[in-house]
């Protein structure tokens, strides 16, 4: 019997991922990445709430923050910093995609 | 399997000592990590060496690694049976084995032999591929499947590159650069663990009359100089199908004219919209006839284009 597919989910802004999903994905130790979301680099929908919820386009910044941590052998800090550049990339690379569609 | 020196992709001699190792990882990291280098391969490259430092920043490993000898890279090598017993506990055979695996094995056997409570239930690997999906398939969504090659490790500690093939549904609406994930479709969890995820990056091939930017599509329009003048109606393709677009009297080269909500459009979100991008084209050939009416019309037309640089240079 062929398998059905299976639903592919995109990470975006209008699906939810709960904390568990998060340090599931990012395989870093729970303390690592309450110290991201400190720092801002991981920012929860609301908080306060007893249980943390995220946009689902976190899942892909905590991956890349454990990519990141273990590739450069960076703490937390570190990782944070780098981070920000990651998406000054990524937002300057859309800017350059959505420049090129306009000039063909 | 193939023999990969480890010590030349980092740019090392054999008795490099560990702080050499570090520093030169750590200096070609710096270049040719993926997340922040445009080097060309470097996702290829940086492999390579994260593979060379896993095994070499272990002294276990490393001694493992030293022991297999010394070949020419890329030359077919055996670990000797004697390495098997030294080194590969649980290994079972070499067969379809490549060096990165035969160490990813030897790792996991390391963490087995240290950890307590070796049976306790542990998530699948997540594993991640590249989708690449053409811009109709990204429009209307689409069923793909996938054949990848990864790693499996049996109840005794073996390891083998085993093929993993998933089919799944790309929702419509996706882009450029979008992550996805498939649930449950990385590796198998092990003592009742979770299975673990498949992560994809969605790369929308280059279409011969679409650019995509983000949920905006943007599509040429050459018009003829009287069309643009005149104004016109055409049939433009869209990927939803043919519509008729207005073009008003007067457009210009390098105007936008928007058809709303014809762009790429999500489940459960609006949809973007559909540019067409106004390019003036003159004829190349022209008669007599024509060209007399040309004439006709720079003697009578009252509209000078450069009259702001004319005015310039006159100061």
């Amino acid at each position: 019997m062929i398998p059905a597919p299976i639903d592919a989910v995109c990470l975006d802004a209008n699906a939810e991922v709960t904390w568990k999903e998060i340090v599931s994905a990012a395989g870093l130790p729970e303390e690592e990445l309450r110290e991201l979301v400190r720092y801002g680099a991981l920012v929860p929908r609301n908080p306060e709430a007893p249980a943390w919820t995220f946009e689902a386009r976190w899942l892909v910044v905590a991956r890349t923050a454990s990519r990141i941590r273990h590739d450069f052998e960076l703490d937390p800090y570190g990782v944070c910093v780098v981070l920000g550049y990651v998406e000054r990339i990524e937002r300057l690379e859309a800017e350059i995609r959505a420049l090129r569609a306009k000039l063909g | 399997m193939k023999y990969k020196d480890y010590y030349a992709i980092l740019g090392l001699k054999r008795d490099a000592t560990a702080d050499d190792i570090k520093a030169a990882y750590r200096r070609l990291a710096r270049k040719y990590h993926p997340d922040v280098s445009k080097e060309k391969d470097a996702e290829e490259k940086f492999k390579e060496m994260a593979e060379a430092y896993e095994t070499l920043k272990d002294p276990e490993k490393r001694a493992a690694y030293d022991q297999l000898g010394n070949y020419t890279p890329g030359q077919e090598f055996r670990p000797s049976p004697d390495w098997g017993d030294h080194f590969a506990r649980g290994q079972g055979g070499f067969d379809d084995l490549d060096l990165s695996s035969l160490f990813a094995g030897f790792a996991r056997a390391q963490k087995r032999s240290g950890a307590r409570g070796a049976d306790r239930a542990m998530a699948g690997s997540d594993y991640e591929a590249v989708v690449r999906i053409s811009l109709e398939q990204a429009f209307h969504g689409a069923e793909i499947d996938l054949e990848l090659s990864v790693l499996e490790w049996g109840p005794e500690g073996g390891v083998r590159r085993v093929p993993h093939r998933v089919k799944t549904r790309i929702p419509r609406g996706v882009t450029d650069g979008e992550k996805l994930r498939v649930p449950g479709k990385g590796g198998k969890g092990v003592n009742g663990g979770p299975d673990g995820d498949l992560y994809l990056d969605v790369e929308v091939t280059d279409h011969p009359l679409y650019r995509v930017s983000g949920q905006d599509l943007f599509v040429d329009l050459p018009l003829a100089p009287w069309e643009a003048i005149l104004g016109t109606s055409v049939t433009l393709p869209t990927p939803a199908g043919a519509v008729a677009l207005k073009v008003p009297a007067g457009t210009r080269a390098g105007q936008q004219l928007r058809l709303a909500g014809r762009g790429m459009a999500r489940v459960g979100g609006a949809a973007g919209h559909l540019y067409a991008m106004v390019r003036i084209e003159v004829p190349t050939v022209v008669d007599d006839a024509q060209r007399a009416l040309y004439r006709k019309l720079a003697e009578t037309a009252n509209f000078n284009p450069r009259a702001h640089l004319e005015q310039e240079a006159s100061r």
